[in-house]
């Protein structure tokens, strides 16, 4: 009995989040298993297999995973269950999918973005958009969890030697859900949830053109960038670039905040940053009070000098 | 068809949350509540559905203490047409709601769910995706986007690197994102309409299910707090404090 994390990838590349779900299995058990359902996943499966401390890899390639719908792979995954005490994901857009589904089938309840492991049954978790902290005990024979992967250090991707091992596909009703298509967005710069600097943008950038300032800075510091939800609702940017409860959430070692006032919403999502700059012309913004660094101006005048001055 | 929307009470997001000092949860008593935001954007969209002519009847359910008669009242003014409250002192946790939710289902037969994809005060994300397994049926989580052709459900889903569409079987459960629709303002008029509207109030134990909580909550606590820095004058001053005093470039 051990740990099951579920792998997200694209049948290409690993989600650099399984690295961290890793890492929280490991801090439970030190048999932690990966389940790797795909098709053609093939380079996926030997990189979980480097991992470092992963024991066993569970590969599954058949089309019903090809775009790992919540519907067939919980079916997959509650099928195999048993055989664990734990099932861990990351809590990103898919863990968060997929996870309850996979507890719904094993009436289980589950456990959401937890931030520290206090013991195989006692977790930590944020409620109320990061404003209180709760610990929680579960009483399932089976936990499953998702974990905010931005509280756990990634796994060494090399080291490990694991055991593959190749599973059947769960006979599973397949017409429920069918893959159309995505429209991801096509970016050079770092992963969000992984940058190492983040530059968001907020309602103060007045438009799309003028996120080009943010941009710029971006790509100076070799950072990702987010947006405030109000930059997103305006049009400014696409969903996927919005930090706070709802959206991501970031710890990178440098934060900074452009136009963006700072309601509990977007603070939720990058109040753990080592570093934050905040640049605002409103010296009353509740950004302010959690920025190490604030500058009251005109972000029209200062980003460009930024840029330019690195 | 018929489109049932799960409605939760929760502290208004505009408040910020007090814990209490024995860390048993936060305070309630005397703080604005409000329906969660993702469920009136539910709401918003069923009633939308109802306007296109796709939906004929909506009937809203909430889960707990019977001031939720209010936020029920909020959703029939909005324009769904009645109500149901399964009235409970007890915290009832996402696995609980969702047996709850599975039982009105199967009484009310409604092709569609949609709900919040989280409450804001216990940032769960489960109960859809709860809901959608117990009862088997297909799951748009996240929605951004909803089109019924030929006898299943197109979805747009938010996710992390962008937008995911997939085709739904009928009946499904969707969660709502925050870029599906804005609700609408509840007029004055609406309000007096929605106090007439059907309002079925039934006990949480007489429907004999499991409801007990799986998952204990040991403590609650403040977060760490984090100090405010200090106000820089210049870009000078600024990049000189990122290199040389937080070393972070």
């Amino acid at each position: 009995m051990g740990v099951l994390v579920v792998a997200e990838h694209d049948n290409e590349v690993l989600q650099e989040s399984t690295l961290n779900a890793v890492t929280a299995g490991l801090e439970i058990n030190a048999e932690v298993s990966v389940l790797v359902a795909g098709q053609n996943c093939g380079g996926v499966v030997d990189s979980v297999g480097k991992v470092a401390g992963v024991s066993k890899v569970l590969s599954c390639e058949h089309e019903l995973y090809e775009h790992q719908l919540a519907e067939s792979l919980a079916g997959l995954i509650a099928s195999i269950a048993s055989d664990y005490t734990h099932i861990l994901a990351a809590a990103t857009s898919q863990g968060k999918n997929v996870l309850p589904r996979v507890a719904g089938l094993l009436d289980v309840a589950p456990i959401s973005d937890i931030t520290d492991i206090q013991s195989a049954d006692t977790f930590v978790r944020p409620i109320y958009a990061g404003n209180a902290i709760a610990t929680v005990q579960s009483e399932d024979t089976i936990k499953i969890v998702t974990i905010r992967p931005t509280t756990f250090d990634a796994a060494a991707a090399d080291g490990g030697s694991a055991e593959i091992v190749s599973i059947d596909p769960h006979d599973d009703k397949q017409d429920l859900s069918q893959f159309m298509g995505q429209e991801l967005t096509q970016s050079d710069r770092p992963e969000l949830t992984s940058a190492r600097i983040v530059v968001s943008g907020g309602r103060g950038m007045g438009s799309s053109e003028n996120f080009q300032i943010i941009e710029a800075l971006a790509d100076k510091l070799n950072a990702a960038v987010g947006a405030s939800r109000a930059a997103v609702d305006a049009g400014y940017v696409p969903n996927d670039y919005q930090v706070g409860q709802t959206g991501k959430v970031v710890a990178p070692d440098l934060y900074v905040a452009v136009g963006i006032s700072g309601a509990i919403q977007h603070l939720a999502g990058m109040k753990d940053s080592k570093v934050i700059v905040a640049i605002n012309k409103d010296e009353e913004a509740p950004i302010f009070q959690v920025a190490d660094y604030g500058m009251v101006a005109d972000l029209f005048d200062v980003v460009p000098k930024l840029t330019e001055s690195l | 068809m018929k489109i049932l929307v799960p409605i939760k009470r929760v502290v208004d997001y505009n408040v910020k949350v007090r814990v209490k000092s024995d860390q048993t949860g936060v305070e309630t008593a005397n703080v604005k509540m409000s329906m969660n935001p993702f469920d009136e954007i539910a709401v918003e969209e069923a009633i939308r559905l109802q306007e296109a002519g796709t939906a004929e009847e909506i009937v809203i359910v909430s889960i707990g203490i019977k001031q939720c008669q209010e936020t029920i009242r909020t959703a029939l003014a909005m324009g769904a047409d009645r109500g149901i409250l399964v009235e409970t002192e007890e915290e009832v946790q996402p696995l609980a709601v969702a047996k709850i939710l599975k039982h009105l289902v199967e009484k009310e037969s409604p092709q569609l769910v949609i709900t919040g994809k989280q409450a804001i005060d216990d940032d769960n994300n489960q109960t859809g995706q709860l809901l959608a397994a117990l009862l088997g049926w297909s799951q748009g989580t996240f929605a951004s986007k909803l089109e019924f052709t030929d006898d299943r459900l197109k979805l747009t889903r938010e996710v992390d690197g962008g937008l995911e569409t997939v085709s739904l079987s009928l009946p499904s459960v969707v969660t709502t994102d925050l870029r599906l629709n804005e609700p609408r303002f509840v007029k004055l008029p609406n309000i007096m309409k929605a106090k007439k509207k059907q309002l079925d109030i039934i006990p949480m134990d007489s429907l004999g299910l499991d409801t007990t909580s799986r998952v204990k909550i040991l403590k609650v606590e403040d977060p760490p707090q984090r100090e405010a820095g200090i106000k820089v004058d210049s870009v000078e001053e600024l990049i000189d404090k990122l290199k040389n005093e937080a070393k972070v470039i």
